[in-house]
C-alpha cells in the first residue's frame, strides 16, 4: 500500500501526440454568480512539466483544486489515463495518484519530517504506529530525490529552512506511487539557492516519469523547467503548447491581455513535439 | 512572507559549514531533539545544553523547580519537616488528583483548546462512583461503579467535545458552562452545601475505593515489582534502541539509553526507600508503597502510549500544530476533538474518585472545590511543560507539574500562616503559573524568529 514509486527506467517521454496522463475538456466552474472557469481544456502528459501561468484571479487555483478534488467542476470531463473519472474528494485524487503541494505547504511545524510525510496514512503494526518502516521509507524517498541536506529526518519541520520544507512537502507528495504532482507556487517564498534546489527536484520528478504541473508567477522558473506552458486569462485557457512556442514576452501578453500581438494563440505546428 | 529564513542565522553559524542548505542555522539547532544530532554521549550533552539555553528542554525546568521548591520549604518550614518521608508520601497522595487532571488537560491543551470543566467533571465522576457503592443503596461492586463513573464522565466529555468540534463553539465557553453546570449539580447530589458521601473500609464493595490512595503494598512486594518492571522495560528499551541503531535508524547513543534506564531504576529505588520508612507510629507501623503510585504510573503509561504510538495521538499533535495540514491529510478533526474531550473527562473522573479516596473515603463540598481543581490542573500541565498554544507537551509533563503544584500547596499549608494560608495557596501557584506561561510564550517566540514563519 505504501510501495515506493520506482523510477521507471527510460521512462517514455511522449510527445504531444501521445495520450496525456490527465486530460481536461470543457471544464466550467462557477461560485454563485461568479464564473471562475470557462470551458477549460488542458493536457498534462506523463514525463513532462507543464507550467500553468496566469495573473491573479485568472483561475489557476480553482483549476488546480478541480484536479485535486477540492472543488468539483460544474461541466466538463476529466480523463485520467484515457478513462473518464470523477474526482469528488482529495481522497479520490490520491487514489488516482494525484498529489498536490499547496503554497502554504500544509506541514505541521511541531511534527518531525517522517511524521509529516506520513500524516494521515500511517502504517500500523499490531495497532501501533510502525515508526521503523515509516522512517525507512521516508529516508528512501528523500534520498531518491537527492534531498540530503537535512541533518536528521527526525528533526521537527519548524527547524527546517524554506527550501528544505518545500523539499519535504514534495517528497511527501511523491511517496505514494503518485503519477501527477501539482505544485502551487513552489518557489514563491524561497531564496535563490533554495529555488534552485526545488527546481532541480521538479526536474527529477519529471525524469522519474511523473506528470508535473507547476503553477507559478515566476516566468524565470517556468521557462527553466517547463516542457509545456498553459496560460489562463480570466478563466479561459488562452494558450497551451510546448514551451518552445513561447517566449517571455508572449507569455506576459497572454497573461495580461489574453492574446499576443493582438492575435490569439496558435500552435506553431499542430501535434509536433519539440524533439 | 518569509525572507529566506535559512540564511538569516547563517551569519552566526559556526565556521566549517558550506554556504548551502547543509548550513543548518545554528539557532535552529536548538529545536532539534538533541538525541538526533549526536553520535556520542559528549555530543549529545552539548546539543542538549544548546536546547536548555533556548528554553526547549523538556522536563528539566519542572524538575529543577521541584528541587528548588523542596529545598526552600525544607528550610523555611517549622522543624524542617517538608522532606520527611511521611510528608513526601502524603504530598504524592495530595497531588494525585492534580496529576490525573493535568494529564487529562494535557490532551486538550495539545489540541490548542482548553477544558475548564475538568475539576467539576472529576467531582461528578467521584460522586457517581461513591453513590453507586453505597449500602444501603445501589451497592454495586467497586469495579462496576468505577467503570460507570468513567463512562458517565466520558459521555459528558463527548457532549462538550461535540459542541466544540461540530458546532465550532470555543472550548473556553463550552467548558466554562460545563464547569458552572456540573459544580451546581454536584452540590445538589451531595445534598446541600454541607452534604457529604462516605465509603468505608469495612464494607466489602467499598473497600477497594477506600484503599485506592492510602492502601499500601508490602515493601518486599514493592521491591520485587520494581525489579520486574524496570528489568522488563529496560530490556525492551535497550533492545529496541539497539535494533534501531543496527538498522541505521535514528536512535540515541547507547550510553544515553543506559543512563536513562539507570535513572529510572534509581528513582524507583528512591521512591521505594522513602515509602519503606515507617510513617505511622512506632506501635502502628505504616510502611510500603501506596497503591496510588502504580495507579498513576499505569494511567501515565496508557496516555503516553496513546499520544506517542497511535494514530489518535499523532493526529492530536498534528491538529495542535497545524489543523489545516491535518484536515488536508484526511484527518477527521471533529472526531479526534470529540474523542479527546471524552478521554479527558474520563481521566478526570478517575482523578475525582482518587480524590475521595485520598480523603479517607469522604466526599464533601469542603474537600472538593471544582474551581481550585481546574486552576491547579491547568497550572500543573503548563508548569510541567505543556504549551498553551497546542502541539507541544507530554503526559509526563502533567504528572510532574501536578506533583510540583501539590508540593507547593502542601508546603504553604505547613507554614502555619493562619489566615494567610488560604490566599497563599492561590497566590503561589498562580505566580508559578504566570511564570510558566511566560516561559512558554517566550520560547515560542524564540522558535518563531528562527523559522520566520
Amino acid at each position: 500500500m505504501t510501495e515506493m514509486n520506482e523510477a521507471p527506467q527510460g521512462a517514455s517521454r511522449p510527445g504531444d501526440g501521445a495520450e496525456p496522463l490527465l486530460k481536461l475538456r470543457g471544464i466550467d466552474k462557477h461560485f454563485g454568480p461568479v464564473q471562475a472557469l470557462y470551458g477549460v481544456n488542458l493536457d498534462l502528459p506523463a514525463g513532462q512539466v507543464t507550467g500553468l501561468c496566469g495573473d491573479n484571479g485568472a483561475g489557476k487555483s480553482v483549476l488546480t483544486r478541480c484536479i485535486a478534488g477540492v472543488h468539483q467542476p460544474d461541466h466538463g470531463e476529466i480523463y485520467f489515463d484515457g478513462r473518464p473519472v470523477h474526482i469528488r474528494s482529495t481522497r479520490d485524487a490520491a487514489a488516482l495518484g494525484i498529489e498536490t503541494v499547496y503554497q502554504d505547504l500544509a506541514l505541521a511545524d511541531n511534527l518531525d519530517i517522517v511524521q509529516n510525510m506520513f500524516l494521515g496514512r500511517e502504517p500500523l503494526r499490531r495497532g501501533l504506529l510502525d515508526e521503523d518502516s515509516m522512517e525507512r521509507q521516508a529516508a528512501e524517498t528523500l534520498s531518491t530525490l537527492h534531498v540530503t541536506t537535512v541533518r536528521s529526518i527526525r528533526q521537527p519541520v519548524a527547524s527546517l529552512s524554506g527550501g528544505q520544507r518545500q523539499a519535504v512537502a514534495v517528497a511527501k507528495a511523491v511517496m505514494w506511487n503518485s503519477k501527477l504532482v501539482l505544485l502551487d507556487e513552489p518557489t514563491a517564498a524561497l531564496g535563490v539557492v533554495q529555488t534552485r534546489t526545488v527546481l532541480d527536484l521538479v526536474i527529477r520528478l519529471r525524469d522519474r516519469g511523473l506528470a508535473v504541473m507547476v503553477i507559478s508567477h515566476n516566468l524565470n522558473d517556468v521557462f527553466e523547467v517547463a516542457d509545456r506552458i498553459a496560460v489562463l486569462y480570466l478563466g479561459r485557457m488562452v494558450a497551451e503548447g510546448p514551451a518552445a512556442d513561447f517566449d517571455r514576452q508572449s507569455v506576459v501578453e497572454y497573461m495580461t491581455t489574453g492574446s499576443s500581438s493582438g492575435r490569439p494563440f496558435e500552435p506553431a505546428g499542430s501535434a509536433s513535439g519539440e524533439g | 512572507m518569509t525572507a529566506d529564513p535559512g540564511e538569516t542565522p547563517a551569519g552566526t553559524a559556526s565556521a566549517g559549514t558550506a554556504v548551502d542548505l547543509t548550513a543548518a542555522p545554528k539557532a535552529a539547532e536548538a529545536d532539534v531533539p538533541a538525541a538526533l544530532l549526536a553520535q556520542s554521549l559528549g555530543q549529545y550533552l552539548r546539543a542538549w545544553w544548546i536546547g536548555v539555553r533556548s528554553g526547549n528542554s523538556g522536563v528539566l525546568p519542572v524538575v529543577l523547580a521541584m528541587v528548588l521548591v523542596a529545598i526552600t520549604f525544607e528550610i523555611i518550614t517549622p522543624e524542617h519537616a517538608f522532606l520527611r518521608p511521611s510528608n513526601l508520601v502524603y504530598i504524592f497522595g495530595l497531588s494525585t488528583v492534580y496529576m490525573m487532571l493535568a494529564m487529562a488537560e494535557t490532551v486538550i491543551l495539545l489540541l490548542g483548546e482548553i477544558d475548564l470543566s475538568v475539576g467539576a467533571v472529576a467531582l461528578i465522576g467521584g460522586v457517581i462512583a461513591f453513590k453507586l457503592v453505597q449500602q444501603p443503596g445501589p451497592g454495586w461492586p467497586w469495579w462496576a461503579a468505577v467503570l460507570a463513573a468513567l463512562a458517565g464522565c466520558g459521555v459528558i466529555g463527548a457532549l462538550q467535545g461535540t459542541l466544540v468540534a461540530r458546532l465550532k463553539i470555543p472550548s473556553f465557553v463550552v467548558t466554562l458552562g460545563g464547569f458552572l453546570l456540573f459544580s451546581g449539580i454536584l452540590v445538589v447530589v451531595l445534598g446541600g452545601a454541607n452534604g457529604f458521601l462516605t465509603v468505608s473500609a469495612s464494607v466489602p464493595s467499598q473497600r477497594v475505593i477506600y484503599y485506592m490512595v492510602q492502601g499500601v503494598i508490602v515493601p518486599i512486594a514493592g521491591w520485587v515489582a520494581l525489579a520486574a518492571v524496570v528489568g522488563a522495560a529496560g530490556a525492551a528499551l535497550w533492545l529496541r534502541a539497539a535494533a534501531r541503531r543496527r538498522q541505521g535508524l535514528v536512535a540515541p547513543p547507547a550510553g544515553l539509553t543506559a543512563i536513562r534506564i539507570a535513572l529510572v531504576a534509581l528513582i524507583g529505588a528512591a521512591v521505594l526507600a522513602i515509602c519503606t520508612v515507617n510513617r505511622g507510629t512506632p506501635l502502628v507501623a505504616i510502611r510500603g508503597v501506596p497503591w496510588v503510585i502504580p495507579i498513576v504510573l499505569v494511567v501515565l503509561g496508557a496516555w503516553t502510549l496513546l499520544l506517542q504510538r497511535t494514530r489518535f495521538g499523532r493526529y492530536v499533535y498534528a491538529i495542535g500544530g497545524n489543523p489545516e495540514a491535518a484536515r488536508r491529510a484526511g484527518v477527521s478533526l471533529a472526531g479526534i476533538r470529540t474523542w479527546a474531550f471524552a478521554l479527558c473527562s474520563a481521566t478526570a473522573g478517575l482523578g475525582g474518585i482518587l480524590l475521595g479516596s485520598f480523603f479517607f473515603g469522604e466526599y464533601s463540598t469542603n474537600t472538593a472545590d471544582p474551581g481550585q481543581l481546574v486552576l491547579y490542573a491547568v497550572a500543573a500541565a503548563v508548569i510541567g511543560g505543556v504549551s498553551l498554544f497546542g502541539g507541544r507537551g507530554k503526559a509526563l509533563h502533567g504528572v510532574l507539574g501536578g506533583l510540583l503544584i501539590g508540593g507547593i500547596a502542601y508546603g504553604v499549608s505547613l507554614l502555619n500562616l493562619g489566615p494567610l494560608a488560604t490566599p497563599l495557596e492561590y497566590i503561589v501557584p498562580g505566580g508559578v503559573l504566570l511564570g510558566a506561561v511566560l516561559v512558554d510564550v517566550l520560547s515560542r517566540r524564540g522558535a518563531g524568529s528562527v523559522t520566520g514563519v
